[in-house]
């Protein structure tokens, strides 16, 4: 609970930070920048639920600790999307999402 | 009855087959042939207890033969109508357990010899294996469509056989035909066990035969076309039958079948599967003769007394020594059937059943004996034709005293096996249908005749050249022929009517003087004729077949009758049925099919663009669609 900031504001905020991400998702060329998108996406969710469970449920804990669940899964996913790319850029020599097409086949 | 010991008359067989089978080029072919023979015999051994079991031991309650089943459910349709798999003892199954396990061993100790050498030896034996099994799986089913499953695979295992030397491409053929042949009958059999499952109600022998069961009291209630519904389907089964036995019009796969290893036609084609098509109707028999009076019964006696007429006629002009004991396979096989058609049921009038079964008994042995020396013939001349034997007497002292013993046996000459059957199954006719009985004379005499020209023609007359001077068959023929010769001699002093009857209570068969003069006489004509025509080489027979002219050309071509089946088949058949449904087949059926594949292939085609293999993309449609989802959802949802 901030003094003089309401929950619709910083709701408003994070929908910002979401869009962000999921417009630098779709558009990025760059695997990297690609991960960073996704990163800014977990972020967005996590204030949102802890936000939402300071203004709207004050007694209650839930909201808090699941965004801590949310960060250690989001650390592990980098960890892989990372390993991922490196494997990506042995095989290929590029992190271009262009060049990953061939994953198709 | 201890069934424990009986089922491993049948799984001795069987295991043979998969060990051989799945082991075959591993094994040596030594081994496997002593595996064969080894494993027959303890099956012969436990099949002749059992014999000994039921017949002298605990056979009998009240002089009345009965039967024991010990079966359990496969298939359940209805309470009555289920497939089952069993074991059924009585006096006609344990007689062929006998008959089926001593030809059988005889013949596998007698092709350790012959296929000496040959590179598929120890195939060869796993075949044998599996038909004997098949074989004793036929006579031991206790209902009809278990009978049936065994039906088809001795039809198998004969098709196998026959194929043996799948080099040789008449060979093929031949197996081919055997089986397209039997197998068009079994589609008569089919329906006909269809049939009884619909208006019988049931598989079971048990019910089916009991002239108080229902299936026999009620055979009036449904008719079809004049006839009972039950009549229709004894006469397709009998078409079933016919098929198996080579009875006319569906004999020509028999004299084919010769292309086979001589041992196999001796246990296949002359002995054993090719009675089943008699065992068929002789295990039917108490329905063949109740329902509507005996009718589909009528039609077994004319059909049987016609082809043992009409191959006995064909048997007398071939060249082929083999084919001659195919057609005269055929011509006992159709005697068998004309006892059968001409008995009664209760007692005495049961001569025929019990004359038919005699017949099969001994006919089992003394034509297996002139196969296995038909074999041990060819083994030393390498040929298969009349024209290249002659004055093998000298060369082959006891292949020439068995297969006379045979011949006489089968001329019915007394007191050989042949003759007391033979007697029985005339009495039988002169009983019940004069017409039938004077085929029957007519054919002792044909039988005698050909038979003895063949004697004649292999054993005396003049030396041919050979390749090499034809020496006796080694120990392992010899004894086999040499055990037969023995059980053609024994085999008419075995009291039949003492153990197989048709309503299961013994009576005495009196020798029937006589007409057993008659039938003797006839034999004795037929032989002297044909000691007078090829004793010496002469112009003589050839004088004779002249004055016949045409009948004696149609005889020749076998009556023409494999034309007119080749006739049917590719002209009407082949060209005015099958082409033109080929051809709609081609053209609309596959063409739909093909424009609908085509078409597929054509819109994939269009559409694959879609899966860029861009992440970018799949991501923006996912989101895209959220988003449209989800204003749908806020705007459009009914609050």
């Amino acid at each position: 609970m901030i003094e003089g900031i309401s929950i619709q504001e910083i709701l408003t905020v994070t929908s910002i930070l979401f869009f962000i991400g999921i417009y630098g998702f779709i558009t990025r060329k760059n695997l990297i920048s690609i991960l960073i998108s996704v990163e800014l996406i977990w972020n967005a969710s996590v204030v949102n639920f802890v936000v939402i469970n300071k203004y709207l449920f004050p007694d209650a804990l839930q909201g808090v600790i699941f965004s801590i669940f949310v960060i250690a899964v989001a650390a592990a996913e980098s960890a892989l999307a990372v390993s991922i790319i490196v494997n990506i850029y042995r095989q290929l020599t590029s992190v271009e999402v262009k060049d990953v097409e061939t994953m198709k086949y | 009855m201890d069934f424990t010991i009986i089922i491993f008359i049948l799984l001795i067989p069987m295991a043979i087959f998969l060990l051989l089978g799945i082991f075959n080029q591993k094994i040596k072919p030594a081994v496997s042939g002593y595996l064969g023979v080894l494993g027959l015999l303890a099956s012969t051994l436990l099949s002749f207890y059992t014999a000994y079991q039921y017949f002298f031991v605990n056979g009998k309650s009240n002089e009345v033969y009965q039967t024991f089943v010990e079966k359990t459910l496969w298939m359940e349709f209805t309470e009555t109508l289920h497939f089952d798999m069993g074991i059924l003892i009585d006096p006609i199954s344990v007689m062929m357990l006998i008959v089926v396990s001593l030809i059988s061993l005889m013949v596998h100790i007698y092709s350790r010899g012959y296929m000496k050498g040959d590179e598929g030896y120890t195939k060869f034996f796993a075949f044998l294996s599996l038909f004997t099994f098949s074989m004793y799986g036929l006579v031991l089913a206790s209902n009809l469509f278990q009978l049936y499953v065994f039906w088809e695979l001795v039809g198998v295992s004969s098709y196998l056989l026959i194929g043996y030397y799948y080099t040789k491409a008449s060979a093929v053929a031949a197996a081919k035909k055997a089986f397209i042949v039997t197998r068009f009958a079994d589609l008569g059999f089919l329906i006909g066990i269809l049939t009884i499952g619909y208006y019988a109600g049931t598989y079971d022998f048990g019910v089916l035969n009991d002239p108080g069961g229902t299936a026999i009291m009620n055979w009036a209630a449904t008719s079809f076309m004049g006839l009972s519904a039950l009549t229709w389907a004894l006469i397709l089964i009998f078409i079933g039958g016919a098929g198996k036995s080579a009875m006319f019009p569906l004999h020509i796969w028999l004299p084919d079948a010769m292309e086979g290893p001589t041992p196999v036609s001796a246990l296949i084609h002359a002995a054993t599967m090719v009675v089943a098509g008699v065992y068929l109707v002789a295990r039917l028999f108490p329905m063949f003769y109740f329902v509507e009076q005996g009718f589909a019964l009528n039609i077994v006696a004319y059909v049987g007394a016609f082809s043992a007429l009409f191959a006995a006629i064909i048997a007398i002009v071939q060249t082929d020594i083999k084919r001659v004991l195919a057609y005269s396979t055929m011509s006992q096989l159709g005697y068998m059937m004309l006892a059968l058609g001409v008995s009664g049921y209760y007692a005495n009038e049961g001569l025929g059943f019990m004359a038919s079964m005699f017949h099969l008994f001994t006919h089992a042995m003394f034509k297996a004996l002139l196969f296995l020396g038909a074999g041990s013939i060819l083994h030393a001349v390498h040929s298969n034709f009349l024209r290249d034997m002659g004055g093998l007497r000298k060369h082959m002292p006891i292949t020439h005293i068995t297969f006379l013993i045979a011949a006489l046996a089968i001329a019915g000459v007394p007191p050989l096996a042949g003759f007391w059957s033979k007697d029985e199954i005339l009495a039988a006719a002169y009983e019940h249908n004069k017409l039938i009985y004077i085929v029957g004379v007519l054919v002792a005499g044909l039988t005698a005749f050909y038979i003895f020209r063949i004697y004649f023609g292999i054993f005396w007359g003049k030396e041919k050249k050979y390749e090499h001077t034809p020496q006796e068959a080694p120990l392992s023929m010899t004894f086999p022929m040499l055990f037969l010769a023995f059980m053609s001699i024994s085999a008419g002093f075995i009291p039949f009517g003492k153990f197989i009857t048709a309503d299961k209570i013994e009576f005495l068969a009196p020798i029937h003087y006589p007409l057993a003069a008659i039938a003797v006489g006839a034999g004795s004509m037929g032989i002297v004729i044909a000691w007078l025509f090829y004793k010496k080489e002469s112009d003589l027979a050839d004088k004779f077949a002249k004055t016949f002219g045409a009948f004696y050309k149609w005889t020749v071509a076998k009556f023409y009758f494999d034309e007119i089946y080749l006739f049917v088949a590719k002209k009407i058949m082949f060209n005015k049925v099958a082409a033109p449904i080929a051809k709609f087949d081609k053209k609309y059926v596959d063409g739909t099919m093909a424009a609908i594949g085509n078409k597929t292939v054509l819109t994939s085609e269009k559409i694959k663009g879609m899966q860029s293999g861009r992440v970018q993309d799949y991501a923006f449609a996912f989101v895209a669609g959220i988003i449209m989802i989800a204003l749908l959802s806020i705007y459009l949802w009914p609050t």
